[in-house]
């Protein structure tokens, strides 16, 4: 049985819409991967060795912060694990156990990128403690805990999937934890340090997340088991919906009316919140670099990087997929009476909308100098003169559907942010560093932000023949379009 | 009003659709009828645009639909649900749709008045969103879309599949009252001959992709279709 559900597994993996057509970007996917794995195994090494000099235990030191560590993934997780779904309703009248299907969906999860990724840092740490002569026993047992801690968040993901944005309050707890042990209010890692040690020095506690995690698994398994209806976990959620008629807008004609949709586009469906609330976290993404936390963040250019990063979240993360956000019904788009420039302008504002609001918002910023808050500001020039462009640009040639309808209850494909989209949009940083580089170091830090603005406003200058470019190329993409948008599942 | 010459379509080799000439004329009531696979879809998305033939060209109203867009202002379609918007209400759709045609909210108003019996108490005012219908009233929503505006031509693919007895009967009653009017060109495919028949002035059939009968309704023409199409 087991052998015919993978064989449908690897069936679905090669034959989707997104595998066929995309091969470059899987391949960007499978860098970035190997990216972060090499990144993880350089973090062990860092982990150890770099503490060492400081510290005689250096396990002690990350058996502190593993807290941070834990809940950092949970959230994470929350925010960006699909869950992996098998197409579980035309299995459920046929002659398969129940709880077969539901092992099966959950062993997927094992395997998923988000359980691996650990096995890059723990592995070699736990292998260094070993060769650096730690108690083999402990060692063994103390990696056996934390693999079962990540594979306790791997359910509690799965569980806690359902409640929307929590990961909201996850990422509070987060900062807060952080931000009183700074202040040295109240340290959360003084009372954790004592389990994670524990998992190391007392032998028999290694049985408390493996516990914990088994009986997680029955919970989950349970849970799943007694929901797999059509009317209870595989049911759709509906929504109560309320006419809205937006009025306001009328007075900007058939922009109006675009923006408008647009407005209703992005309040009513999941994949679309989950873009907004990605672009608010993009916001607070510019502290990592301006408050110098990390020394190979802490120059110019990359805080060059930072700056349109700050302010072009939404226009990355929405841009990028103009037109698919209209994938369901882009046949009624093409056989109305619209004109592409009026749909292109409905999006195009709505991205400089966002930016100059996230702008605003990130006058916060000005706490690190006003230099580092014009940055921002050059940054935000920079992506409504040119960067709204390019996304638009690449999007005339993204053909994935997108699924906007995500409630689908228990089972359903509820995580909608994926990690593709942030590979997809470092190209077009790149270029605001290289300029913002050459006024710096050429001339003076401030040549650099007059550099990036210029550039924004020279792009502002071709904005028409922008326009009219993307509007030959979503002509002559048409029919291609149409054709790949008809595959629903991505 | 729509002229198709030397019309062919095919998929990696083989010909799914090809017509060597068909004249629709302005008021026409016409209907497409045959099997799964005959044609009848690809005909229509031919007629809106929505894929490319291998030859010829349609002509629709003077504007050759390959090659201008014109033909989008008097051509109104329903062809499936990737012709609803999901995430709107069906009012917020019938405005939406409104606003592209140039009518205000009170044409649009008034135009849903007319077909309140149509909705039967379950789309107007319902707090769901389309995507949350069922089939059949999503069914009802594209339906009516399509008489927004008042356009020259309105093609509807299969539009009395899963709709229920009492709405299918509307239904016929809407088309044939779009039918009397002269200026309006009614294209209609369907399975049903018995529907089809009724409402429609002529009739095509089409059998792997290719016109096999081309007869103007009679009394005699529906046991002529059942003939031909008992194999």
């Amino acid at each position: 049985m087991i052998k015919k559900f993978l064989m449908l597994e690897w069936k679905a993996f090669f034959r989707s819409a997104s595998f066929a057509k995309n091969l470059a970007l899987k391949i960007l996917m499978i860098f970035g991967a190997i990216y972060f794995a090499v990144m993880f195994v350089g973090l062990a090494f860092l982990a150890y060795y770099g503490l060492e000099d400081n510290f005689p235990d250096p396990l002690h030191v990350i058996n502190k912060y593993l807290i941070y560590y834990f809940v950092m993934d949970l959230v994470i997780r929350l925010l960006l694990q699909k869950i992996p779904v098998m197409n579980i309703r035309p299995l459920l009248t046929l002659p398969i156990k129940a709880s077969t299907i539901v092992n099966f969906s959950l062993g997927k999860t094992y395997l998923s990128f988000f359980n691996m990724v650990h096995g890059f840092l723990f592995v070699p740490f736990s292998i260094i403690l070993l060769v650096e002569g730690y108690d083999i026993l402990s060692v063994i047992l103390w990696h056996l805990s934390i693999t079962a801690l990540l594979y306790i968040n791997n359910f509690l993901n799965i569980l806690l999937n359902n409640k929307d944005n929590l990961f909201i309050i996850g990422f509070v707890v987060l900062a807060a934890f952080g931000l009183s042990q700074y202040y040295q209010l109240f340290d959360v890692t003084e009372y954790t340090v004592f389990f994670f040690d524990g998992l190391f020095h007392t032998k028999w506690m290694f049985l408390i997340p493996i516990v914990v995690l088994v009986g997680l698994y029955y919970i989950t398994f349970n849970y799943f088991k007694s929901n797999l209806y059509l009317d209870a976990g595989l049911a759709s959620k509906h929504d109560i919906a309320k006419t809205e008629n937006l009025t306001w807008l009328n007075q900007f004609g058939v922009l109006g009316t675009f923006l408008k949709n647009d407005i209703k586009l992005i309040k009513r469906n999941k994949r679309s919140k989950t873009t907004v609330i990605m672009s608010v976290l993009f916001l607070f993404y510019g502290l990592l670099f301006f408050s110098g936390g990390i020394e190979s963040y802490d120059n110019p250019v990359m805080y060059m990087f930072a700056g349109v990063f700050v302010s072009g979240g939404f226009l990355i993360t929405f841009g990028q997929f103009v037109p698919s956000w209209d994938s369901a019904y882009y046949p009624l788009m093409m056989t109305q009476n619209i004109s592409y420039r009026n749909y292109l302008s409905s999006k195009w504002w709505l991205m400089v909308i966002a930016t100059g609001v996230t702008t605003v918002l990130a006058s916060f910023y000005l706490y690190f100098g006003l230099h580092i808050y014009l940055m921002i500001v050059v940054g935000a020039i920079y992506n409504i003169g040119v960067n709204s462009h390019l996304v638009l640009l690449g999007g005339a040639y993204t053909k994935t559907p997108i699924d906007l309808a995500s409630s689908k209850g228990a089972f359903g494909d509820k995580k909608a942010y994926n990690v593709k989209t942030l590979l997809i949009s470092l190209p077009q940083l790149l270029v605001p560093m290289g300029v913002y580089a050459l006024g710096h170091y050429l001339i003076s830090p401030n040549m650099g932000l007059v550099f990036v603005a210029l550039a924004g406003i020279l792009g502002f200058a071709f904005k028409n023949k922008a326009f009219t470019l993307i509007e030959r190329i979503y002509k002559s993409e048409k029919y291609a379009t149409l054709e790949s948008y008809k595959q629903k599942t991505a | 009003m729509i002229q198709v010459n030397n019309l062919s379509k095919s998929y990696n080799g083989t010909t799914v659709l090809k017509l060597d000439h068909l004249e629709i004329k302005k008021g026409e009531s016409f209907g497409l009828v045959g099997n799964n696979g005959a044609g009848k879809t690809t005909f229509f998305s031919l007629l809106l645009d929505l894929i490319q033939p291998n030859s010829g060209k349609i002509n629709n109203n003077n504007v050759i639909v390959s090659e201008s867009e014109n033909w989008k202002s008097f051509t109104a379609s329903f062809l499936d649900e990737s012709f609803l918007i999901g995430y709107l209400t069906p009012e917020e759709y019938f405005y939406f749709i409104g606003d592209l045609r140039g009518q205000n909210k009170a044409d649009v108003d008034a135009l849903l008045k007319k077909h309140e019996e149509f909705f039967n108490g379950e789309i107007l005012n319902s707090k769901k969103y389309i995507r949350d219908f069922s089939k059949g009233n999503q069914k009802k929503v594209g339906i009516i879309a399509t008489l927004i505006g008042n356009p020259e031509v309105v093609i509807l693919d299969e539009p009395f599949a899963n709709l229920d007895p009492t709405t299918q009967f509307r239904l016929k009653k809407i088309i044939k009252d779009l039918a009397d009017n002269p200026d309006v060109t009614v294209l209609v495919s369907s399975h049903d001959l018995l529907h089809t028949v009724e409402v429609s002035n002529r009739i095509v059939a089409l059998h792997k992709g290719e016109i096999v009968k081309d007869i103007q309704t009679s009394a005699e023409t529906l046991r002529e279709l059942e003939a031909f199409f008992a194999v």
